[in-house]
């Protein structure tokens, strides 16, 4: 196994979040397809909800698209009452794309820009 | 034979200027074509009809006349027919402003299309109806309703383009709708053709949003570069009678489209990608794939169509709380143990005058939009001084003088608070709740009248 590094999905990977109501939607797609089989290994429903936890997230389900080498996560109960009843700035929880891209990866060193 | 269709609005609040090379694309490029906007924001219509309620010849979209000015006459010369759901909840009135429009432009033959129906207010007992989704904090008992509007189809807009519409006037539509109609039309695709459908409700879904598939909210400086964002193309969409779906963009414009920007688009506000659930087709991606097939040009294939369901989407707004927001910053040495101490103080006041509201405080610069209403996130903070901060509180509650009240005390913190205490803003908004409910399609009832600008305006 080539060398290994520990980054932010940010480095290999970009997202878009989207909302219905008390429910987010944030697609993830590795820059490189060849990278979806080790996103689908790490980057875990598990792991995707304990990011959203502390806004009180109930339930994760990721629906993958290795056709589109895309994941779509479907996260409940994330937007603290969604736009209509949300205190949040950003009610719609547009940002909330960059969180998920927060979140660390362990990939081959070549896989990361300047790597 | 190709068909074009352009999208020249995302949202109410979009760029206005966005239109025009889309129009000029579409002229230069001499296939038939149709354009779209899609103005209408799940409570957008509430919004407008509080509008209405004040002005009965208001509660359209506001930017319809400095939208269509500039397109109006290449659309009607060209015979390229603009639709849009910028109606909102006063079609008609919307109608007769293009009808001015037009004759002001010296257009009187330009034909405007209104289509109504959905507004289902005064027509279908909410109360019958199962339940789709709802807010949590609404209380039926009472709440006020301001709007309910069906999701409608393509159908009446096929019939509206018959009746050969050069502008289609409607309220809420559901967005896809907007693209499937002209499609439909020209093609002469069949109401039960589900792969047509498909083809047309994904070609909304990806147009829907203008510039988010053509490099809006995708640029990351360093990492997603586009060209020239002061000035993206808003997408078209070259769609052959067979079904092949292709997405590009205006000439001489910036933005991009490739695989990334039509991936992050294609999910956009999906949830299972198999079942996107539209009033026409239910749209599958879940074996689409995409090719980029030159410069600003993608291919979408492997698009599926499953019958449509029997129901409508019925979104109801009712008339919510009050959220008051306050804000101040505090900068320089010391600024992050100023800002906490402040957010603290806010929420002590809340307590100490008992005003009966929710509140939050977020320490924007530091956690705000990613943190949570406890404010677990600036809470736990330990990362390095910023140079300047934002403190915000919220507050929300039914007594509008009481979430008033709260909102000023961030203004008291020009003389109460910390040192250095400067820069505030406050303001008071009322809020709307919604929920949705599934009517069966046959109890709305549509209607599309065509007339002439020269008719409309008497």
């Amino acid at each position: 196994m080539s060398e290994t590094v520990t980054v932010p999905l940010h480095e290999v990977a970009h997202a878009r979040a989207g909302d219905k109501g008390n429910r987010s939607n944030i697609s993830l797609m590795p820059y490189d397809p060849a990278m979806f089989p080790l996103l689908a290994e790490q980057v875990t429903e598990a792991r995707v909800l304990a990011l959203f936890r502390h806004r009180g997230a109930t339930r994760c389900t990721r629906y993958d698209l290795p056709k589109l080498a895309a994941f779509n996560f479907v996260i409940d109960d994330v937007l603290e009452g969604g736009v209509n009843g949300s205190l949040n700035l950003d009610g719609h929880g547009k940002t909330q794309s960059f969180r998920l891209l927060s979140l660390t990866v362990t990939v081959p060193k070549a896989a990361v820009r300047g790597g | 034979m190709t068909f074009l269709v352009g999208n020249g609005g995302g949202f109410s609040g979009d760029r206005v200027d966005a239109p025009i090379p889309v129009m000029r694309s579409l002229v230069r490029r001499g296939l038939p074509a149709a354009m779209f906007f899609e103005t209408l924001g799940e409570r957008t219509v509430a919004l407008a009809q509080l509008e209405r309620r004040r002005d009965p010849e208001l509660g359209y979209e506001p930017m319809l006349e400095r939208l269509l000015a500039p397109i109006l006459e290449d659309g009607f010369r060209h015979r390229i027919p603009i639709l849009g759901n910028f109606g909102a909840a006063n079609p008609p009135a919307a109608g007769r402003l293009v009808a001015r429009l037009a004759m002001r432009l010296g257009l009187p033959d330009l034909r405007i299309a209104v289509v109504t129906g959905d507004d289902v207010a005064g027509s279908v007992a909410l109360d019958q109806l199962p339940v789709h989704e709802a807010d949590d904090s609404l209380d039926m008992k009472s709440a006020r309703l301001v709007a309910a509007n069906a999701y409608i189809g393509a159908e009446p807009l096929v019939e509206a383009l018959r009746q050969g519409a050069d502008v289609v006037v409607a309220g809420r539509t559901s967005d896809p709708a907007l693209a499937i109609a002209p499609l439909a039309h020209h093609f002469g695709w069949r109401f039960d053709d589900w792969a047509k459908l498909a083809v047309g409700a994904a070609c909304g879904h990806l147009l829907e949003c203008g510039s988010q598939i053509t490099g809006g909210v995708f640029w990351d400086p360093g990492f997603k570069d586009i060209p020239d964002p002061a000035n993206i193309g808003f997408p078209i969409a070259e769609v052959t009678a067979e079904g092949g779906l292709l997405i590009t963009k205006p000439e001489d414009t910036g933005g991009i489209v490739d695989l990334r920007t039509v991936k992050e688009q294609l999910l956009y506000e999906l949830h299972d990608p198999s079942r996107y659930i539209t009033p026409d087709v239910v749209l599958d991606i879940s074996e689409c794939s995409l090719e980029q097939v030159g410069k600003d040009r993608v291919a979408v294939h492997g698009l599926r169509g499953h019958p449509r369901p029997d129901t409508l989407k019925v979104t109801a707004s009712f008339e919510g709380s009050w959220l008051g927001e306050g804000e101040v910053s505090v900068a320089g040495p010391n600024a992050l143990a100023r800002a906490k101490a402040t957010a603290e103080v806010l929420l002590q006041r809340m307590q100490l005058r008992g005003l009966p509201v929710r509140a939050r405080v977020d320490l924007i610069g530091v956690a705000s939009v990613l943190d949570s209403d406890d404010g677990a996130l600036w809470r736990s903070y330990e990362g390095p001084e910023p140079p300047e901060l934002r403190i915000r509180l919220a507050a929300e509650g039914a007594d509008r003088d009481a979430v008033d009240q709260a909102a000023r005390e961030v203004l008291a913190l020009l003389c109460c608070g910390t040192a250095g205490t400067g820069g505030a803003r406050w303001r008071l908004t009322p809020r709307i709740l919604t929920r949705s409910y599934l009517v069966l399609r046959e109890r709305v009832a549509t209607s599309v009248v065509t007339r002439t600008a020269g008719e409309m305006v008497v």
